[in-house]
């Protein structure tokens, strides 16, 4: 057990350390603290040319070949440096992975280097009106005619879908086939005729996620992935990877919440006080380190068992679950601090309204990447062993 | 980075699993612990002889061991000799081996009734004259039943070895009866020096970082029953662990569990190292680990129904061990105070 860097982990710190201090500064972040997409847009350009997309990907396919400890060093660095990720958090993480792992190589070298350098921004078309925490219930269909799928549906909370060129797309292939047998996975390019997005407005004002019609879209048939009958454990992989990859970014993320959470509470409040020398404050804010602390060095246990076994091990399925709801105490403390100040949006508010988006985008934590209670029943099925509950 | 055991880590947990589980299995255990002495004297030399009292054993091999330990309840002077005094005695080797060899079993007396009562807080009022003669009065000294001698915080601060012998020791009807307390009276007791107290901010993280490696073993342990009973338990014609406020209760358990255990590596780790966050990994490890069993406790107690409730099942057993982890040398609220101190400034 070591939590120190190895001389090539340290050298790849100091080196991206250094490259931070001189690309970026934080105030040059336009909003307050909202994405905003022309910016992410040009940053995530920035980043991939100086080598730091793609860290722990092949180098064929334009990443750097790392270990996943220098990923882990990468979020680390993104936080001390209070810089903003990478636009294409949607392919970087699920479909990227996705095609990796059942992709042909024609496929690979198609989508994964423009994925990597953020030239094309993907969007995931799962959930349905009809089936969102049931998955394996979608309903859109795509038949095959010649050469082609012809897709008809619609789905739905499909987040940057208004800015993305392709899509990630579980379709019903066989209808009569068993539930989870007659789904398949599709690569579907969001510009092609039929293809129309909606954005819905979500609790904090933004047009972050949208409905996606398809109306007799034709997709290549090649254009899928795995075998037709396969969607469904092609889906599994994808959400392995949103639910386990990602849990650096999210921890990343809420270190920076906690940082400026620590920053607010040092400031005088709209009254005059300083909530850092309310005792309860202080109980409340040493409790949420605490929880920061655990889900880091959680993903470090996890980190080294996927290097020495191969695949994280059981503890990493907490992280997801106790990251979304610890986001949202955090960020729900944060406005705690504020009065009646809490309700002012946006320029009149405390800091632009940075804590007023971010608790309450908060709320979607829970909801996005499998709702809590569905998390809780895998836990409790695949990790404790109790009977399914359902 | 590198969160892994080594393979000798992983074969002394493994070898302490299994000779517990056959030496001293939770069944046996209340008969031991309502009984006197409360412990089984013959079983220490066996402890010694599996080198557990050894001070070859890294803090890393005793967080492997103590959640181990934990998980059994054992009822021996372990935690007492080596988490709470081995530090104070390790500058002499004869008494160090005749720890190692199980001759010699410790305590440290250092709470005093109407004072603060952290290990290391010093304005003591018992005293050590110029002939060595110790004089005062000590509470809530674990384990002084089963100890040959007790290390003793005295004012100066200095630290005094005192032969259990030489002093009254009066045990206290404690809760957790597997790791009692007593109070303990010195009168002009011989003592030996063991030098000031400069140790004692070691002992204390140590000890934290200990108790937090045993809490993880017992609240794995009350979780694994509740896992148990719900699988087997059947109502309303179901299985109840198919009832998600049954199986969502021990997920969160787990969960709590399972991210303590990340703080309790960390910080044995940074307190070995002498990193610089020792002080805030050992406060965030103790109360999140005790804090984490003892809630898995409740929800196992919770899980059981009418029979979690009963004197018979070994849940509150459980139970009381991981409140008194809670409880030992700082509470949560105390520790969060220091984090925050570190964290907010
Ligand atoms: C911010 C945000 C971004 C999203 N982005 C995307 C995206 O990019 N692509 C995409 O495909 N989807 C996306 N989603 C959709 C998300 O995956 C679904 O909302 C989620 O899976 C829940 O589905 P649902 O909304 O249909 O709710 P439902 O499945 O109807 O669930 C409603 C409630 O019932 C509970 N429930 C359902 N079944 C069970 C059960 N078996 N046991 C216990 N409780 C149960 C749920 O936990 C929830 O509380 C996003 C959602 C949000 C909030």
């Amino acid at each position: 057990m070591d939590f120190r860097d190895t001389a090539a982990e340290a050298a790849f710190r100091a080196k991206l350390r250094d490259w931070y201090r001189q690309n970026f500064d934080p105030s040059a972040i336009p909003g307050a603290g909202r994405p905003d997409v022309d910016f992410m847009r040009s940053w995530s350009h920035k980043l991939f040319d100086a080598g730091y997309v793609g860290l722990t990907w092949p180098e064929e396919y334009g990443g750097a070949g790392l270990s996943p400890s220098y990923q882990a060093i990468y979020f680390e660095e993104m936080v001390r440096a209070q810089a903003p990720e990478h636009i294409g958090i949607i392919g970087l993480n699920m479909a990227g992975p996705t095609i990796m792992a059942w992709g042909t190589p024609e496929q690979k070298q198609r989508y994964l280097p423009k994925l990597l350098s953020g030239e094309e921004i993907w969007c995931q078309g799962f959930s349905e009106p009809g089936s969102g925490s049931d998955l394996a219930g979608a309903r859109t269909t795509a038949v095959l005619d010649g050469d082609h799928w012809v897709v008809n549906g619609q789905k739905v909370w499909s987040s940057w879908a208004h800015i993305a060129d392709w899509c990630i797309l579980v379709v019903r292939t066989d209808p009569a086939a068993k539930k989870h047998e007659g789904l398949s996975y599709l690569l579907v390019d969001m510009h092609a005729p039929g293809v129309e997005v909606r954005p819905l407005r979500q609790i904090t004002g933004d047009p972050e996620f949208n409905e996606i019609f398809f109306t007799d879209v034709r997709v290549p048939k090649d254009s899928i992935l795995g075998k037709p009958g396969d969607g469904w454990k092609v889906a599994m992989t994808t959400l392995l990877h949103e639910r386990g990859t990602l849990a650096f970014a999210l921890v990343g993320q809420l270190r920076q919440h906690f940082t400026r959470l620590v920053e607010l509470s040092r400031q005088p409040a709209p009254d005059g006080s300083v909530p850092a020398d309310d005792p309860v404050v202080r109980d409340a804010i040493a409790r949420e380190w605490i929880e920061l602390q655990s889900l880091a060095f959680t993903n470090y246990r996890t980190l080294t068992t996927l290097l020495t076994k191969g695949q994280p091990g059981p503890e990493s399925s907490v992280v997801k679950l106790v990251w979304s709801e610890a986001n949202q105490r955090l960020t729900k403390l944060a406005r705690g601090l504020q009065g009646l100040s809490t309700m002012l949006d946006d320029e009149g508010g405390v800091w632009d309204g940075y804590w007023q988006y971010r608790q309450l985008r908060s709320r979607g934590n829970t909801i996005e990447a499998g709702t809590s209670e569905i998390l809780r029943n895998i836990v409790a099925e695949r990790v404790l062993g109790l009977p399914r509950s359902r | 980075m590198d969160f892994a055991f080594s393979s000798e880590q992983d074969m002394l947990r493994t070898a302490a699993r299994e000779f517990l589980a056959e030496q001293h299995p939770l069944t046996g255990l209340p008969a031991i612990i309502d009984g006197e002495p409360g412990w089984r004297p013959d079983s220490w030399k066996q402890l010694a002889d599996l080198g557990w009292t050894d001070d070859e054993l890294t803090l890393l091999d005793q967080v492997v061991l103590f959640e181990e330990t934990g998980a059994a309840l054992l009822p021996a002077p372990l935690f007492s000799t080596i988490a709470l005094a081995l530090p104070a005695i390790r500058h002499d080797k004869d008494l160090v081996a005749s720890v190692a060899s199980g001759e010699l079993k410790l305590s440290l007396a250092w709470a005093e009734s109407g004072r603060p009562q952290g290990i290391a807080d010093t304005g003591l009022a018992t005293t050590v004259d110029a002939d060595g003669r110790v004089t005062g009065r000590k509470v809530l000294v674990p384990d002084a039943t089963f100890a040959d001698a007790l290390v003793v915080t005295v004012a100066g601060p200095e630290l005094r070895l005192v032969r259990t012998a030489d002093a009254t020791v009066t045990p206290l009807s404690t809760s957790d009866r597997s790791r009692r307390l007593s109070e303990v009276e010195f009168d002009a007791a011989p003592s030996q020096a063991l030098g000031d107290g400069s140790v004692l901010g070691e002992i204390e993280n140590r000890a934290f970082v200990l108790a937090a490696a045993e809490a993880l073993g017992v609240g794995r342990r009350a979780l694994e029953d509740g896992i148990a009973h719900a699988s087997t338990r059947e109502q309303f014609g179901r299985v109840i662990g198919t009832y998600q406020a049954v199986s969502h209760q021990l997920v969160d358990a787990y969960a709590d569990l399972e991210l303590a255990r990340s703080l309790t590596y960390w910080a044995a780790w940074a307190l070995a190292e002498g990193d610089e966050q020792a002080d805030v990994a050992v406060a965030a490890a103790k109360t999140a680990a005790t804090e984490a069993a003892v809630t898995a406790c409740e929800r196992s107690i919770q899980v059981h129904g009418g029979v979690g409730m009963t004197w018979e099942h070994i849940l509150h057993r459980l139970y009381k061990r991981a409140q008194w982890l809670e409880a030992f040398g700082a509470s949560g609220r105390a520790l969060r105070a220091k984090i925050a101190d570190s964290v907010i400034g």
